[in-house]
């Protein structure tokens, strides 16, 4: 009898280790399908393709950009394109360059400053206009946003392949406290990883 | 400003347009403990819409909006770590 209680007492027992066993496998299983879908998830984060080197759209890239920060997001911007030779300094010499690069280097804008509206340039009277408009309703300037951006830790990475295609040289590029330089994939990667990703 | 409220800090903003007075309130809330108040006084008409809204996503709450003569203000009590 003695033995007989001893082996049914094993054998629950067996049946509590086998269970528990069951149970921690469910368990890791469950950890790294939450694991898997907390890596799918995006991050509270803002990707920004600024194609246009427009002044009315370049500005609303950074109202979006620094209107994000405050609201408590992460934002990352490539500039690429017509985009990319607003970031140019005016003040920093363009070096040696070929006659193409010279030509884009001399036609396109080189820097903030001498950017103009999408609509209404009228041969740059409209953009004047506009720019002392939005002095006079206290719009912060592209320059003014650009620092404020740079203040709040907005990432700028500038396409690397319309440097090279327009001739532009890191060297005569803004002095931008978080810029890089990049490709597609860079920018593929931080999309992937955000919530909201916008072309302008 | 109700009585209850007492701000422990003010920020004028007011004559800046968007979207400075939500990224300058998101800054000075910083300057404060949790648990206390910003009053936010400004004069852009859109902050009815995005003070709520920067709220709500950063975790604040705004526990009065008082309106006279074109000026706008914000009782905020800073509740987000």
């Amino acid at each position: 009898m003695k033995e007989n209680a001893a082996t049914k007492a094993e054998v629950e027992q067996g049946d509590y280790i086998q269970k528990l066993k069951g149970l921690e496998d469910q368990i890791s299983g469950i950890k790294s399908q939450l694991e898997s879908l907390s890596k799918g998830t995006p991050s509270n984060k803002l990707s920004m393709i600024v194609f246009s080197g427009d002044l009315d759209k370049v500005l609303a890239s950074f109202v979006i950009a620094t209107g994000a920060v405050a609201m408590g997001m992460e934002v990352v911007m490539f500039f690429t394109f017509w985009g990319t030779p607003v970031l140019r300094d005016k003040d920093k010499p363009a070096g040696d360059k070929d006659l193409m690069g010279k030509m884009f280097g001399s036609m396109l804008p080189k820097g903030t400053c001498s950017v103009k509206l999408s609509k209404m340039n009228m041969g740059g009277m409209g953009t004047a206009m506009m720019k002392s408009l939005m002095k006079k309703k206290n719009v912060a300037s592209l320059e003014q946003m650009l620092e404020m951006a740079g203040e709040l830790g907005v990432q700028i990475y500038v396409c690397e392949m319309s440097m090279d295609l327009m001739g532009f040289k890191r060297e005569e590029f803004i002095d931008y406290p978080h810029m890089e330089f990049c490709g597609v994939a860079k920018f593929l990667e931080e999309a992937n990883d955000s919530r909201v990703q916008l072309f302008i | 400003m109700p009585e209850s409220i007492k701000a422990d800090k003010v920020m004028d903003l007011k004559g800046l347009p968007c979207p400075m007075p939500v990224v300058k309130v998101s800054k000075g809330i910083k300057d404060i403990e949790v648990g206390q108040v910003i009053e936010a006084i400004t004069t852009d008409p859109g902050a009815l819409a995005d003070f709520p809204a920067w709220a709500r996503t950063s975790g604040n709450e705004i526990l009065d909006t008082e309106q006279e003569d074109g000026v706008i203000k914000f009782y905020i009590k800073r509740t987000a770590e």
